[in-house]
């Protein structure tokens, strides 16, 4: 695998590769020294248009676990501000030979143009509205883990809020479906997009069935989208879809990509309920930037040819 | 439904190309297809000081001296297309296209007419750019070139143009294509005025709300790519209104490139209903789906978007059936810095002149979709909306034709463009049927460089040398 653009591209043994290597690397994250010199003497940029935290701050850290040289370039103060195309600057960035990029950018399809404008590894933190793919494998790996399951073979997930404007929900209907499990989006019909069913989920417009979930992952409401009136009032948003400590079940676990507006798509109890999942994920975040960096530029190391289960933790600590 | 204007007392189009010299030429058994001057069978054509003279069995006609002679035995003649919808750039955007390089590239797909569109930069609004285009028009454009104004001031849809005046000065038309005319009272105060004025109202339909930040068509695709989309009820819903009017006003409207489904049912109970309304359709949306857009690739962004296999049939019957009377390029050059941009913020538009007949002769009549009679009717109706003369092969009538060989194969883009800009959504693409030589006004306005070659070659005949003049 060359890039990481979308899960659409991924077979489900291609994540269950990457989430086996990121289980290797939570060895090396128990350990007193973190360091692995996997890409050591190569360069990771990290090349961020929109703003991030938890996703810009994962994937620097994944790399320098990794002893790459990193790079990080965010939009404000660069030449990105000045006006330089994204094909110009990638060109700019490719005279310092980096061996994979990792780029977010409010455009669809940013991830495919930098991909084909230079010969790095391309990660897509992110495109627009699109595909947030290591974050389904990050929430993938997170839930195979507190569930203890090598699949999510017959797992029922929900996932409620703005569905239209979330490219979280996009990767991880098709991560949760390669992997098994069925999954439902529910949110209010002006958030759902249009003939969302194609993507393989069924649609909900109400948490009635809320209790059929094994798994709530609950999407960030975000405030603008009060600007443009996609619901009548945020009051009744809170009401119709909020996942509080009424609706989740004990047996049921609770996700969000983060961050959350507390009190709004989730309330404060069920977010510091042992059910929820929230801080694990950032947790597993680094672990998994950490695999698909490797998978992408190991692979190019051996031409390829992979040598069955990675072994990071054999490298010495660097 | 015809659409020639309901009273003569009105001013007539003005078409401008530059002088050039009478076609002299004789076509030997080419294959003569009219359907309009039920044509459809082997002749010899002569065109004499830029007229049809004769018409003859294959071999029948000697060329007169000094005549060009073009074997054109396994090749077609078509009445020459006219293409209702481009967009030229000038003023404004030379850069993008001029007069010269956009009718190179209608000429290059068998245009003998085209009318442009007025969201230039100055608008064509008033009478003295019009005046200044049709000027320039007439020193620079190849094949002639009419020009419509625009249906309110700078496009802003406030204020109506002095549409009397325009007519006046022999606008084809008024549209505020790009952008619909949002605001009901301003759109029925246009079908008002158009008692005064005279010419068509031709309308972009889209409620603006609708379309919102959309980039593309809603559907699965839009959903899959998160993408904003625009629904087919955007157009449909504009168009209900727009026909309700000209229906109140007795207006007459003609709808621009109709995209969706919806949109082709309503325009045909509009019709049913005595309703005067013509409409028009691209080869892109008669070609392609929203399906091409997963590429996220800009070439195939344009407004209206490409829409849903189920459009895209719907879209063929209607030309089948004449609700769809005639075909329009939408011809749209953008630069390329503008078009390598993100999906999103690139602009809406594709070029379509020189590719026009090449990809609806291999999308719809080589897999039999539809006949190639029907295809060369409608490509060349695109003035029937504007009371323009339609191009026939008619013994007597002006030379308006082109040359065509059907079985010729190319792919697009391989030796460039004529147009200035490069955006076409069938670039890259293997399409069968490439237009040869194209005669406009009664001159050559255009000759493949191939064909040139070919004929240079075979030339066996003095004649045929001395004969190539006034080409273009």
């Amino acid at each position: 695998m060359k890039h990481l653009l979308t899960i659409a591209d991924l077979e489900r043994s291609d994540i269950e590769r990457i989430l086996s290597t990121a289980d290797s690397f939570s060895e090396v994250a128990g350990r007193d020294i973190k360091k692995v010199p996997t890409l050591r003497g190569r360069t990771v940029v990290n090349l961020f248009y929109e703003s991030s935290t938890r996703t810009s701050s994962s994937f620097e850290l994944a790399a320098k676990r990794l002893s790459a040289d990193l790079i990080s370039i965010r939009s404000t103060g660069s030449a990105v501000d000045k006006g330089e195309s994204l094909r110009d600057t990638v060109a700019t960035l490719s005279a310092y030979d980096p061996a994979a990029i990792v780029i977010r950018a409010p455009w669809v399809g940013a991830a495919d143009i930098v991909a084909r404008s230079c010969t790095a590894s391309v990660v897509n933190a992110g495109d627009g509205k699109h595909e947030h793919p290591s974050q389904a494998l990050l929430d993938v790996f997170t839930l195979r883990r507190r569930l203890g399951l090598e699949s999510l073979d017959g797992l029922n997930v929900w996932i409620v809020g703005d569905v239209l404007h979330s490219r979280v929900a996009r990767s991880n209907v098709l991560a949760f479906t390669r992997m098994g499990a069925r999954v439902t989006v529910c949110g209010p019909p002006t958030l759902i997009p249009r003939e969302v069913e194609t993507l393989g989920c069924d649609v909900s417009y109400d948490l009635d069935r809320l209790g059929e979930a094994d798994v709530v992952y609950a999407l960030r409401m975000q405030n603008e989208r009060m600007d443009d009136a996609f619901v009548p009032s945020l009051r009744e948003y809170v009401a119709c879809y909020q996942i509080n400590s009424r609706r989740l079940q004990p047996r049921q676990v609770l996700m969000h990509p983060g961050p959350v507006n507390r009190g709004v798509e989730l309330s404060a109890d069920v977010m510091e309920s042992p059910q929820a999942l929230i801080v694990d994920q950032v947790a597993s975040g680094l672990v998994v930037r950490m695999a698909i960096l490797y998978d992408l530029l190991s692979a190019r190391d051996q031409s390829g040819e992979r040598g069955g289960t990675p072994e990071p933790t054999v490298g010495q600590p660097a | 439904m015809n659409s020639a204007p309901k009273t003569p007392r009105f001013p007539r189009v003005t078409l401008c190309s530059r002088a050039a010299v009478p076609a002299e030429t004789l076509f030997r058994s080419a294959w003569l297809l009219d359907p309009r001057a039920d044509l459809n069978g082997p002749a010899d054509l002569l065109v004499s000081d830029g007229h049809v003279t004769e018409i003859g069995p294959p071999g029948s006609i000697d060329p007169p001296p000094g005549a060009e002679v073009v074997d054109a035995e396994g090749l077609h003649l078509f009445p020459g297309f006219v293409d209702p919808h481009v967009h030229l750039r000038t003023p404004g955007r030379e850069d993008e296209e001029d007069l010269e390089s956009g009718t190179r590239a209608a000429a290059a797909g068998g245009f003998c007419c085209v009318l442009a569109m007025p969201n230039t930069d100055p608008v064509v609004d008033g009478a003295p750019v019009l005046r200044a285009l049709q000027e320039r028009a007439a020193r620079e454009a190849l094949v002639p070139v009419g020009f419509l104004a625009s249906i309110t001031r700078g496009l802003a849809g406030a204020e109506l143009s002095e549409m009397v005046e325009l007519a006046a000065e022999g606008a084809a038309g008024f549209t505020d294509d790009g952008v619909p005319v949002a605001d009901a009272r301003r759109m029925r105060q246009a079908l008002q005025y158009q008692r005064l004025a005279g010419p068509v109202l031709a309308l972009h339909e889209e409620v603006p709300e609708l379309s919102g930040t959309g980039v593309m068509h809603e559907g699965a695709i839009s959903t899959l790519l998160g993408l904003a989309g625009i629904p087919s009820i955007s157009e449909s819903v504009a168009i209900e209104r727009d026909m309700a009017l000209a229906a109140y006003e007795d207006g007459r409207i003609h709808i621009l490139h109709v995209s969706a489904a919806e949109s082709v049912a309503a325009i045909e109970r509009g019709r049913a209903e005595g309703i005067n309304v013509t409409a028009e359709v691209t080869p892109h949306h008669l070609t392609l789906t929203d399906d091409a857009v997963r590429s996220v690739d800009p070439r195939f962004k344009m407004n209206p978007p490409l829409r849903s296999e189920r459009d895209r049939q719907a879209l063929i019957e209607g030309l089948r059936s004449g609700v769809l009377g005639c075909i329009a390029t939408d011809h749209a050059p953008h630069s390329r810095e503008e078009k390598e941009e993100p999906f999103e913020r690139a602009p809406m538009g594709v070029t379509g002149l020189e590719t026009a007949f090449a990809a609806l002769h291999t999308e719809l009549v080589a897999p039999g979709v539809i006949e190639l009679p029907l295809l060369v009717e409608r490509m060349t109706a695109g003035g029937l909306p504007y009371g323009l003369p339609t191009p026939t092969l008619a013994k007597g009538a002006r030379a308006d034709l082109c040359l065509a060989d059907l079985e010729a194969e190319w792919t697009v883009g391989e030796s460039g463009y004529e147009s200035r800009s490069e955006n076409s959504c069938f670039a890259g693409r293997r399409l069968r049927g490439r237009v040869l030589m194209t005669l406009a006004a009664g001159s050559v306005a255009w000759r493949e460089r191939g064909f040139a070659i070919r004929l240079a070659e075979e030339d066996d005949q003095p004649a045929r040398v001395a004969a190539r003049k006034g080409t273009a």
